[in-house]
């Protein structure tokens, strides 16, 4: 069973993404954002909830109109040197007001994740083997912001909640 | 200048924790190399050739006196005794201990100063004009602007893992002494035709490999706009810059490469569609921070001549050195860091006291450091202007060389520097052990002579009337030489090679020689980057690739 973070608390993967071995009887399931694009209709309809994975370059614009179907947006990095995730994220957040569960996965880790929230990531699948209760502490690493951003609105200079 | 809140001291004394346990995890093996790389860059820490090199922040080059002392402090007991100014007004220690670093900064926040972003690929210390607040020409003071831009940039959770480093210069006079047009976003307050204020927008810019000058995507931003406007700058640029290729990642090679119309059409674009979610002006954080750069308590006096009766030399040193002001009775003092037995912009931890020292009795306390690598005390009346030149004449730290060929722009070089190709710190004195006739120089005037050791640029090589870069050949160090470029003002323009390289011993003699040229072609009081531009390059290169015996 796949553990990860979400809202701040360490739990237990609900989802699979298409590509896996089925582990129990998930009804949502996650597919690249190519698979979607090609099958979307054929999803549409499907009895289950629906997730989609974008690469760095896919074009999040492409998804604003699927969110009653789309209940999670998995991101991913392929290491700290990727950052375009962020920005599509914050996309995702303020212009195409996505409201589902928003996650970062690949080769991420604990000291990118003040940041990633700060983005409006809200999910944290990291690593296998991955120390998740060290990494949940990273949320903590600063209590102030100088920017607005997805979690605290507009203003500057913000103690963070 | 800025001072800190409970806001920004809890910020910088989090990083420090932050950084404290990511040292920690590295030194246990919990950190891979790489890993630890990405994460100590960003904290301004280098693995160099002999030792780690820690760069410490000075925002747009502002320093409390206290700060000074606190980095003469770490000079002496974490380093060897002396520390390095560079051009992006920032220090670097060439000889901390990695496992000492997090010590450095934890003493650094103490004083309101840190290493955050001064390296890695993310905005970079904000840039600015050292004569702030004080050039006679100036249109608005940039440094609100510049504090504004540096709290926004700061740990920015979207701009923090950007394709390559970001480098942000603001200027508030036309005379553009940040070399705004070489930066990645360069911003000009002008003053528009119903006499608004607000920002030339220029993107583009750069040195390094591919030296570019900017291209200007907006004639006129109101002031209100400008975060908004540089984060669709940056958004565009962090989803669409290249990732692939690390000599093709900085947002010139963007701008480049779909064309200045395209990528202004591509920001406006942006800018309109985040319109309901970008940042908005706040103003009261805005006046707030303004507050802390309203004029010193400046007495009032009148302009005095404080040169009569006194020694030539300090007259000559008043007139190289000093500079007007805008308020009468005080002027601006270089102090500088080039003297000929000195690696230019190098500055021991007891000439950091000292100049701390005179900043407290002669300049309010303050201190700047330049993109030339000099220091300003930026207020001194005219009449301590005598004592203040003996105590920094008794410093080694009053050459009357500023604006001339010795005033030069140097990197560490292959000295110290783990990407450098060649040495620069021995050019550096090749060329102050042959031209250390200050009449000479004084006679050829205004020469901006920049020298990089490799072709990363951090010496402004590119921009220098005269450029030096080191390359390497088959192991031996030859230097590329290039005339013409210029960082300053709106006819900023790049360096023409003018041949093939020259060893290293022959550095000194081709810059004679092509100072012969000038001398020899000048028209009456013609500068030498105006005699190149008007007769080329090619009685230049004439002369300096000609058989020595003809070239006499």
């Amino acid at each position: 069973m796949r553990r990860l973070i979400k809202q701040r608390e360490i739990v237990v993967d609900a989802w699979r993404y298409i590509d896996e071995d089925p582990v129990g009887r998930e009804r949502a399931l996650i597919l690249p954002f190519a698979r979607w694009k090609e099958e979307r209709e054929r999803w549409w309809l499907w009895d289950g909830k629906l997730g989609v994975k974008l690469g760095p370059t896919d074009p999040v614009a492409e998804l604003q109109h699927d969110f009653l179907r789309v209940s999670l947006v998995a991101i991913e990095f392929g290491g700290l040197a990727e950052g375009r995730g962020y920005s599509q994220a914050q996309l995702l957040r303020t212009r195409y007001k996505f409201t589902g569960e928003l996650r970062a996965v690949g080769k991420i880790q604990r000291d990118q994740l003040f940041y990633m929230a700060r983005c409006g990531f809200d999910a944290f699948e990291l690593p296998e083997g991955a120390d998740l209760e060290a990494a949940l502490k990273a949320f903590n690493d600063f209590t102030v912001a100088y920017q607005g951003a997805v979690d605290q609105g507009l203003a500057l200079r913000r103690r963070a909640s | 200048m800025y001072q800190y809140d409970t806001i920004d001291q809890t910020l910088v004394e989090q990083r420090v924790a932050q950084f404290r346990d990511q040292t920690r995890r590295y030194l246990a093996g919990e950190l891979s190399e790489d890993d630890f790389r990405s994460l100590r860059l960003r904290n301004g820490l280098y693995i160099q050739r002999f030792a780690p090199m820690l760069r410490i922040s000075i925002p747009y080059g502002l320093l409390a006196s206290r700060q000074l002392r606190m980095l003469a402090r770490i000079a002496r007991e974490y380093d060897k005794g002396y520390g390095h100014f560079t051009t992006r007004q920032n220090l670097q220690f060439n000889w901390p201990k990695l496992e000492t670093v997090p010590d450095i900064l934890e003493l650094l926040a103490t004083v309101q100063m840190h290493a955050i972003q001064t390296s890695g690929n993310c905005i970079r210390n904000v840039t600015s004009d050292h004569f702030a607040g004080i050039a006679p020409d100036e249109i608005e003071d940039p440094r609100p602007w510049c504090e504004y831009i540096r709290q926004w940039a700061t740990l920015h959770p979207e701009f923090s893992y950007l394709p390559r480093k970001f480098k942000i210069a603001v200027t508030g006079s036309p005379q553009d002494r940040a070399a705004s047009r070489v930066h990645d976003i360069g911003l000009h307050l002008v003053r528009n035709e119903q006499g608004e204020v607000g920002f030339e927008v220029i993107v583009g810019g750069g040195l390094g490999r591919a030296p570019m000058i900017g291209h200007v995507i907006r004639e006129f931003l109101p002031k209100e706009e400008l975060l908004a406007y540089l984060e669709a700058i940056l958004r565009v640029y962090n989803l669409e810059g290249r990732r692939d290729n690390i000599h093709k990642a900085r947002i010139k090679i963007l701008v480049k490469a779909v064309g200045p119309q395209k990528f202004r059409e591509m920001v406006e674009a942006e800018y309109e569609a985040a319109r309901d979610t970008a940042p908005r002006f706040d103003a009261a954080e805005f006046e707030r921070i303004k507050s802390f750069f309203a004029p010193p308590p400046y007495e009032k006096l009148e302009d005095e001549d404080v040169t009569a009766g006194r020694p030539n030399e300090f007259r000559t040193w008043y007139q190289r050195n000093t500079r007007r002001h805008k308020v009468s009775g005080y002027r601006a003092v270089v102090v500088s860091l080039k003297s000929p037995t000195r690696p230019p912009g190098d500055i021991t931890h007891a000439e950091m006291d000292a100049v701390a020292d005179l900043a407290d009795r002669y300049s309010f306390g303050l201190i700047r450091s330049t993109h030339d690598q000099n220091l300003v005390l930026a207020d001194v009346k005219q009449r301590d202007l005598y004592e203040v030149w003996e105590a920094l004449r008794a410093l080694d730290l009053a050459t009357p060389n500023i604006g001339t060929l010795t005033d030069m722009i140097c990197c560490p070089g292959l000295d110290f520097c783990a990407l450098a190709n060649a040495t620069s710190i021995p050019i550096a004195k090749q060329i102050n052990e042959r031209f250390d006739d200050l009449d000479y120089l004084y006679d050829l005037g205004h020469i901006e002579l920049k020298m990089s050791g490799c072709m990363n640029g951090c010496g402004h090589h590119s921009i220098g009337h005269i450029g030096i870069l080191g390359v390497d050949k088959g192991g031996e160090e030859w230097y590329q030489i290039t005339l013409g470029g210029s960082g300053s003002g709106r006819d900023a323009s790049l360096g023409q090679v003018i041949g093939p390289s020259v060893p290293h011993a022959q550095v000194a003699e081709v810059i004679e020689r092509i100072l012969n040229v000038y001398v020899a072609e000048r028209e009456d009081g013609e500068e030498f980057i105006d005699t190149v531009r008007r007769i080329g390059i090619a009685p230049f290169k004439a002369r300096v690739y000609a058989p020595s015996h003809q070239a006499a």
